[in-house]
């Protein structure tokens, strides 16, 4: 029997590893994703491309759990993409788990 | 845990726009229930006249349909007049029976129009002026009616006379006073205004008092008699001569009430589980009758409700504009003038225009436009911030423009503005889509229209136009933007009260700081973040530890982020000079990271754009140059010409003097950006006029100029003092920047914190209180004191994880 083949998490790196209210990059060909931590260790995963003008959200100031973009100040909510109204846009979200202090993404 | 229960009685523009605020705050504190005595979901009561007029329909100006009440799980009973009050049950009770237990209630039961205690005021064709029902009631007959009479020249019967006109009927205004509109406008406003409506075709009786009016068999109203023994023929009569706050139901309940349901601060009645807002109560033995006041009202209100606590509401300074199509007229304040006050008036009865600006105290305090009303919310502004117009005096009366106030060309005049005609260059918003959003979304503020249009909301050189197309879109319902603005919706403590407590109670992080002042967001937003970061900077130096998460992204890496997210890289060139092994070696970095373009700024240095994140640190190293902080609400750079060494008129080593500066400042953090300039001479090729702080040699010393700037709008600095050593000219500048860095709010240049607080008082504190200066000087050079260079510090591995990708996938 042939089961579906889940994506395969990747270990990133620590919870550590990312500043608390920050964020790193995980640098792909086919785009770079904006790996953030919350004040409270939460841990979410974005593609670092502003769905207003492309702008890298991971350079951006985050702030309970959302991230503003550092071109046009556009307010990404982090848990689900979806900008803050009335700003209309999504940016893609990646799964992401954290155990034991490891950081997993899972990518397609 | 159980909800408590919050209902409104009181549908219309102040409970509503309560609920709203409140929903914001705490949008899930409450199971609220609305009672309206209306069937219709709240509409904008300001836009009835347009619709009298024709110019819109019901459906246009409602401001919340039903789905809005649905969506928020608020529960309405519409066409439902409350009835009763039960304070120990703590219950309302509606005519129909329908009984509403609450925990908190909010009364905005509005006011019902004043009618006249005459013979025949319950004729059938006798109406007021007060809701939709009036309003369709006006139309239909003026179908089928030819002679009206409205009973009131205030703005709500000269909007219903001008309405009723346009529906074809004959129209006679009768009015008590001398003039129309007394207490909006003074006597030659007021006559210019019957002048003009008389040419539209408005009858006006002015100084008649109204005895009777006659019925005929039928008891339909057809003429009106008055006390003088004349009458006029009028088969529909119109009350507008006032409104009462609706305190019946209030009293009932033996709540307190004198003119108005009587609310504290905090819009509290003498019962603590009730609340009342908007045209229904009297807040300090005042009673509102428009609507910006109700608005500020509600959004104390709603604080309060929230259980903040912390709003505080302290009544309104009013204006006033008619929303008659085609006529301007504008007032606010203490139009009137009297003892000690001094009057500017310019007068053009041919061309219809009249302005009067009243002043007391060197501070305006009344205004009154009529006929050319654009520089109206200019006026309300000034008046409403109180700021002493000593200074403006000269160009007052001609208006923003003239003194160059509202953008790089003065343009102005919002109402002259074609819909086509672009308002904000930044995001390309034109006027036309501004007056829409504003219309079709039911926007009030500037805020409003920043979020919706984007207007404003980058340079923010054109707030002052968006404010005037929301005033001449809006009429009297246009709200000010507060003078003591929140720093961001996190809260509702200013800038002003930021710094105090962070002074008064040393408050050294962040966390401190949203804590102390009740932050209503966890960690703060992009708004708030980087104002507190450099207040506990510039407060508390070596104590506060800088916080990079707080920093907006280019002074966080030292660099500035470009729109495809690569960088520019300037490096300090004091006074601009540089030599012959630095440019070789920024040649060299030029080639090595193939930098796609270099140029020369115009702070006279070399910029290098185009460079990726992960080579910034290398780059530096490269270099092996010092940070120009090009990137930063910092000192940025020292513009200097070359002075007495090598050209023929210099009188003073500027060229020296620019470096000595910019050495001293290196690293300084700041408000705003801070520049410089040294000129060897009067002829001032270094620009000092629009720097910060310009500096300008003369043969007996140095000039110093303050609060100059060549940004979004020019400003010329102003002459603040003239000193004679080169170290006095490093003391006066340093006290002045330190006295800013203390006192100025974030993101105020030094022209706006001099605009706040007045150059004479920086004079006081810098140029005449020696022992104050060199305190100050003191306290920036032990700020300054120890601080490396950010890049130097990078290339030494600080900050690292900045600048390096986690991980790389292919």
């Amino acid at each position: 029997m042939n089961m579906p083949v889940p994506q395969p998490w990747v270990r990133i790196c620590t919870v550590e590893d990312i500043p608390r209210l920050g964020s790193r990059v995980v640098e792909r060909s086919s785009g770079n994703i904006a790996v953030f931590r919350s004040a409270t260790d939460t841990v979410f995963a974005l593609l670092d491309h502003c769905p207003h003008k492309g702008g890298p959200l991971s350079q951006g100031i985050v702030h309970g759990e959302s991230v503003t973009c550092p071109l046009h100040s556009w307010h990404i909510d982090l848990g689900t993409g979806e900008a803050r109204a009335p700003d209309v846009g999504c940016a893609r979200r990646f799964p992401v788990k954290v155990e034991n202090g490891d950081v997993f993404l899972s990518l397609d | 845990m159980k909800k408590s229960r919050l209902v409104v009685v009181g549908n219309g523009m102040a409970g509503v726009r309560t609920l709203e605020e409140l929903l914001i705050l705490a949008p899930e504190h409450y199971e609220i229930t609305v009672f309206g005595a209306e069937p219709h979901p709240n509409y904008n009561r300001i836009l009835l006249s347009p619709v009298l007029a024709g110019e819109q329909a019901f459906e246009d100006i409602i401001l919340n349909p039903l789905d809005w009440y649905e969506e928020h799980g608020i529960r309405l009973h519409l066409g439902k007049t409350v009835t009763r009050i039960d304070r120990v049950r703590r219950e309302v009770v509606a005519a129909d029976g329908t009984v509403e237990p609450y925990d908190r209630l909010l009364l905005a039961t509005g006011s019902t129009p004043f009618i006249l205690p005459v013979p025949g005021k319950e004729l059938s064709g006798v109406i007021s002026y007060r809701d939709i029902y009036d309003t369709e009631a006006m139309i239909e007959a003026a179908k089928v009616k030819r002679h009206a009479v409205v009973i009131g020249g205030g703005l709500l019967g000269l909007e219903a006379a001008n309405g009723l006109k346009l529906r074809g009927m004959e129209v006679t205004v009768v009015h008590l006073g001398d003039w129309l509109l007394e207490r909006q406008l003074d006597q030659t406003a007021g006559k210019l205004l019957q002048q003009s409506l008389e040419e539209r075709g408005l009858n006006f009786l002015l100084g008649y008092q109204t005895a009777e009016i006659v019925g005929n068999e039928l008891g339909d109203a057809c003429a009106i008699r008055f006390k003088n023994g004349e009458s006029i023929p009028a088969d529909l009569v119109v009350m507008a001569v006032g409104i009462r706050p609706n305190t019946a139901l209030a009293e009932s309940a033996g709540l307190y009430c004198n003119r108005g349901i009587v609310v504290s601060d905090a819009l509290q009645t003498y019962d603590p589980r009730i609340y009342a807002v908007g045209e229904c109560v009297s807040h300090r033995g005042v009673a509102y009758g428009l609507v910006a006041p109700l608005f500020e009202q509600a959004k104390v209100c709603a604080n309060h409700l929230a259980h903040f606590g912390i709003g505080q509401y302290k009544g309104s300074v009013l204006s006033t504009k008619l929303k008659v199509t085609g006529i301007d007229l504008f007032s606010a304040g203490d139009f009137m003038g009297g003892d000690g006050t001094e009057e500017i008036v310019l007068s053009d009865p041919a061309g219809g225009v009249y302005k009067k600006l009243v002043i007391k105290d060197e501070k305006l305090v009344g205004a009154c436009l009529y006929g050319d009303t654009a520089d109206g919310a200019w006026y309300f502004k000034l008046l409403r911030e109180g700021r002493k117009v000593n200074d403006l005096r000269d160009h007052l009366m001609f208006g923003e423009s003239a003194i160059g106030d509202v953008g790089v060309q003065g343009q102005s005049r919002a109402a002259a503005m074609q819909d086509s005609d672009e308002v904000c260059g930044c995001n390309g918003v034109c006027k036309g889509t501004i007056v829409k959003a504003i219309k079709e979304k039911g926007l009030f503020t500037v805020d409003d229209v920043k979020k919706h249009t984007k207007a404003a909301s980058s340079c923010g050189s054109c707030t002052g136009l968006v404010e005037q197309v929301l005033m001449n879109t809006l009429g009297s319902s246009f709200q000010e933007s507060p003078k003591t603005k929140a720093v961001c919706g996190c809260t509702d403590r200013s800038h002003a009260d930021a710094r105090k407590a962070i002074r008064e109670h040393k408050l050294l992080s962040h966390a401190a700081v949203y804590d102390f002042l009740e932050w209503r967001t966890p960690n703060g937003c992009a708004t708030c973040r980087p104002a507190i970061n450099y207040y506990l900077l510039s407060t508390w130096p070596h104590e506060a530890v800088d916080d990079p998460q707080s920093r907006f992204v280019n002074e966080r890496v030292h660099a500035n982020i470009q729109k495809d997210g690569t960088f520019s890289v300037i490096p300090q060139m004091k006074g601009g000079v540089t030599n012959a092994s630095e440019l070789r070696r920024i040649a060299d970095v030029a080639d090595k990271y193939q930098v796609p373009m270099v140029k020369v700024t115009g702070g006279q240095r070399i910029d290098l754009l185009g460079v990726k994140k992960e080579d910034l640190v290398d780059v530096w190293r490269d270099l092996g140059m010092n940070s120009g902080h090009a990137y930063g609400k910092s000192i940025r750079t020292v513009k200097t010409c070359v002075g007495s060494e090598f050209c023929r008129f210099g009188t003073q080593n500027s060229t020296q003097m620019g470096i000595d500066l910019e050495t001293m400042l290196a690293n300084m953090w700041s408000p705003h950006k801070v520049k410089l300039a040294v000129s060897g001479c009067p002829r001032n090729c270094a620009e000092a006029g629009i720097k910060d702080v310009g500096v300008i040699a003369v043969d007996s010393g140095w000039e110093l100029y303050v609060g100059g700037n060549g940004g979004i709008k020019t400003e010329v600095a102003q002459f603040f003092a003239k000193v004679k050593t080169a170290e006095e000219v490093k003391e006066y500048s340093g006290a002045f920047l330190q006295l800013y860095r203390e006192e100025a709010y974030y993101l105020d240049r030094t022209v706006h914190y001099i605009g706040r607080v007045g150059l004479d008082y920086v004079k006081a504190k810098v140029v005449e209180d020696a022992a104050n200066r060199k305190a100050l000087y003191e306290r920036l050079l032990y700020s300054l004191e120890g601080l490396p260079d950010p890049w130097a510090a990078r290339i030494a591995g600080a900050q690292k994880h900045e600048y390096i990708p986690l991980k790389v996938i292919a």
